[in-house]
């Protein structure tokens, strides 16, 4: 065996040892010299496990830095908006529901508040459906917090917060599943009232949630915040100040991460927010460690809301009185699934033939809406949730259409990843919390 | 049929000649035999064709006249560039002239009084069959300053382009390239106006009421989904 001047070789009582060193590099890069200044396009996504889905992020590279980023969605476009326009007003709850598909109560809120508000019976929504809405929407915000911290926390090296959030969001899909009948994509609000009534059971195990995740909260901050890691993963990385986010339309947690205190609950209330108690928290640092703060406070005010929720529900109808809207069923949850109520099947088949002809007209051809635009909006766990609904008098929507905010928060993430560190890229994304779901609609 | 006022029973055509989604010559009859709306009581036949939206008196009430009034004052040329307001289920819609929309909105945004300074949304609908000037383009400005909301509305025919704003409001990039996807409609200006949620290749644009839903021929042999207005429904 020859000598190589990279292993010098020396005896021992053990026999010849070779300490091999490293290789030249300079001469190795000598040879590549070409290729040293050139930059590299890598394509991230869209199958990668922290892009949330299927985003494709374009990335023009210098070493470890990005100099451009484009991000490309669409992946997920199943053309839910055009679907609406070919199903009756009743029935698009089902397929809104499915957009974001963390946040479905929100979604089904914000687009039942629209076909109330063109229906003009916004007034007549009964105190108790707007209460189990209210509730239910900040039940679906925490257990999308959750998830965001769950996602977030595996992204950037905590593993095991992967495990505890999806772990805690388990138990929010279970109340959810003990009212509809379905731990997702639920199709539980419904335009005028609620599926079905909340039922006891749910709400003992509302409370006893209200009792365990504020103790698991504190458990999570003290793994997370004084971490070392997770410290330097998050602060000052992804900084995007409130010229930057109103300009490029961002809302929701990211905007209130940059101080601004814009939450729709507040501002422009909708459901009867403005009776119930809470702060909207808000950091200055603009980065994503203020928006893991802005969330996690968020979960808190959320459970204030859901306790105050509870307080104050009152036995009563969910249904509006107008029966020319109101769904004409008593609605029940059986063995195997949702259904109508054997009362009610009995009294349309045995008893009374208007009931049945109510029923079919209702149930098939819906109720007819007048023509005219609307546009609500609510605070969605990722900002504004925005739905232009627009009817021509007819018993189907004219034109639905989504203002989702992770499509607009998307927007962020070129102002966010260039000139950053590449890994910064994975923890910028991640703050956003997009949906593609909700993104390509 | 439901979509197109007084057209009913009309089948759908492609958007385009050789668009992916032309509708193939199917007969009349539903998957049941339903013909028309397949309703039998007979209230099924009281269309209401979608009224044109009027001119609303002043005064609009609540914050719409301070609006409206403010506007006048720090855009003089206003007259001209509106064409009616409309106000409806307290909202506010003002209908501008496409020519005029990137100064009315940096208007809208800069002013005072005004400060729209959050685009929340823009968007599109076609009215085809009921304007001449089929596709509305609606952006909803909120103003974060004054708490309050106003919708601009800008009608254009096929073919006929929209000034871009994303000069004035950046956030309408993506949702402009999401209009020119779905409906086709041009907004010159823009920086990289492409397609958004469908293919590169796509031919023709989706959400235009004249292109169908379903009726595309899958890949398996001789399998076809009829579009929903093939299918049993009761309108």
């Amino acid at each position: 065996m020859t000598t190589s001047e990279y292993a010098s070789e020396r005896e021992t009582t053990e026999g010849r040892v070779f300490t091999v060193t490293g290789g030249d590099w300079d001469s190795l890069t000598a040879s590549v010299d070409p290729l040293s200044n050139e930059k590299i396009v890598v394509n991230m996504g869209p199958q990668h496990p922290s892009t949330h889905g299927v985003l494709r992020l374009v990335l023009e590279l210098d070493g470890e830095t990005v100099t451009e980023c484009r991000p490309v969605v669409g992946y997920l476009h199943t053309g839910i908006e055009k679907n609406l326009e070919y199903r009756n007003w009743t029935q698009g709850v089902t397929f809104v529901t499915r957009m974001d598909y963390l946040s479905n109560m929100s979604n089904e809120v914000a687009y039942c508040l629209a076909v109330e508000k063109l229906l003009g019976v916004t007034d007549q929504i009964t105190e108790r459906t707007n209460t189990i809405r209210v509730m239910f929407m900040e039940l679906q915000r925490i257990a999308s917090h959750l998830v965001w911290l769950a996602t977030t926390g595996m992204e950037l090296g905590a593993i095991s917060m992967m495990l505890y959030g999806f772990r805690e969001r388990e138990y929010i899909l279970d109340i959810f599943e003990e009212t509809s009948g379905l731990r997702m994509n639920n199709g539980y609000i419904r335009p005028g009232g609620l599926a079905q009534d909340l039922p006891e059971s749910a709400v003992k195990k509302i409370r006893d949630f209200l009792k365990y995740l504020p103790k698991k909260l504190k458990e999570y901050e003290a793994m997370l915040s004084g971490q070392v890691i997770w410290q330097q993963r998050t602060q000052g990385v992804a900084v995007l100040d409130v010229t930057g986010c109103l300009a490029l339309g961002i809302t929701g947690p990211v905007l209130r991460s940059a101080g601004l205190p814009w939450d729709l609950r507040k501002t422009m209330p909708y459901c009867g927010y403005e009776d119930y108690e809470f702060d909207v928290p808000t950091a200055t640092t603009g980065d994503v460690w203020g928006r893991y703060l802005v969330r996690v406070a968020e979960i808190r005010e959320s459970l204030k809301i859901v306790e105050q929720a509870l307080d104050r529900l009152r036995p009563g109808p969910i249904w509006i009185e107008d029966k020319k809207i109101a769904w004409p069923s008593q609605l029940a949850l059986g063995l195997d699934g949702l259904g109508n109520s054997l009362e009610h099947v009995a009294k349309i088949m045995g008893q009374s033939m208007e009931s049945l002809i109510h029923h079919f007209k209702l149930v098939t051809e819906g109720f007819r809406v007048p023509p005219g635009q609307v546009y609500v909006a609510i605070e969605h766990p990722r900002g504004e949730l925005g739905v232009h609904a627009v009817s021509d008098g007819g018993t189907h929507p004219y034109r639905v259409h989504y203002r989702e905010p992770s499509f607009v928060n998307l927007q962020a993430i070129p102002a966010m990843a260039e000139g950053a560190l590449l890994a910064d890229v994975i923890a910028g994304g991640a703050s956003l919390d997009p949906v593609m779901g909700g993104c390509d609609r | 049929m439901s979509i197109q006022p007084g057209t009913e029973g009309s089948a759908p055509v492609g958007a385009e000649l050789g668009a992916p989604a032309q509708t193939p010559p199917s007969p009349d009859k539903g998957m049941f035999g339903v013909k028309g709306t397949g309703d039998v009581s007979g209230f099924g036949r009281l269309t209401r064709p979608r009224p044109a939206a009027f001119d609303s008196p002043r005064p609009y009430g609540g914050y719409f006249d301070d609006v409206y009034d403010a506007l006048e004052e720090a855009y003089p040329a206003l007259s001209e560039a509106i064409e009616k307001v409309v106000v409806d289920r307290a909202e506010l819609t003002l209908h501008v002239r496409a020519e005029h929309i990137v100064e009315v909105c940096q208007v809208m945004r800069d002013d005072a009084a005004l400060r729209f300074e959050l685009c929340s949304s823009v968007d599109a609908v076609d009215y085809l069959g009921s304007d001449e000037r089929r596709f509305h383009i609606a952006y909803q400005l909120t103003s974060m300053t004054y708490r309050r909301r106003v919708r601009l509305e800008v009608a254009v025919a096929d073919g006929v382009t929209v000034p871009s704003v994303t000069g004035v409001y950046p956030t309408a990039d993506w949702q402009e390239r999401e209009i020119y996807d779905m409906f086709g409609v041009v907004f010159p200006g823009h920086p990289n106006l492409t397609r958004i949620l469908m293919p590169d290749d796509w031919e023709g644009h989706p959400q235009r009421k004249d292109y169908p839903l379903g009726g595309v021929p899958v890949e398996y042999k001789g399998a076809e989904i009829p579009p929903p207005d093939q299918r049993r429904v009761y309108q």
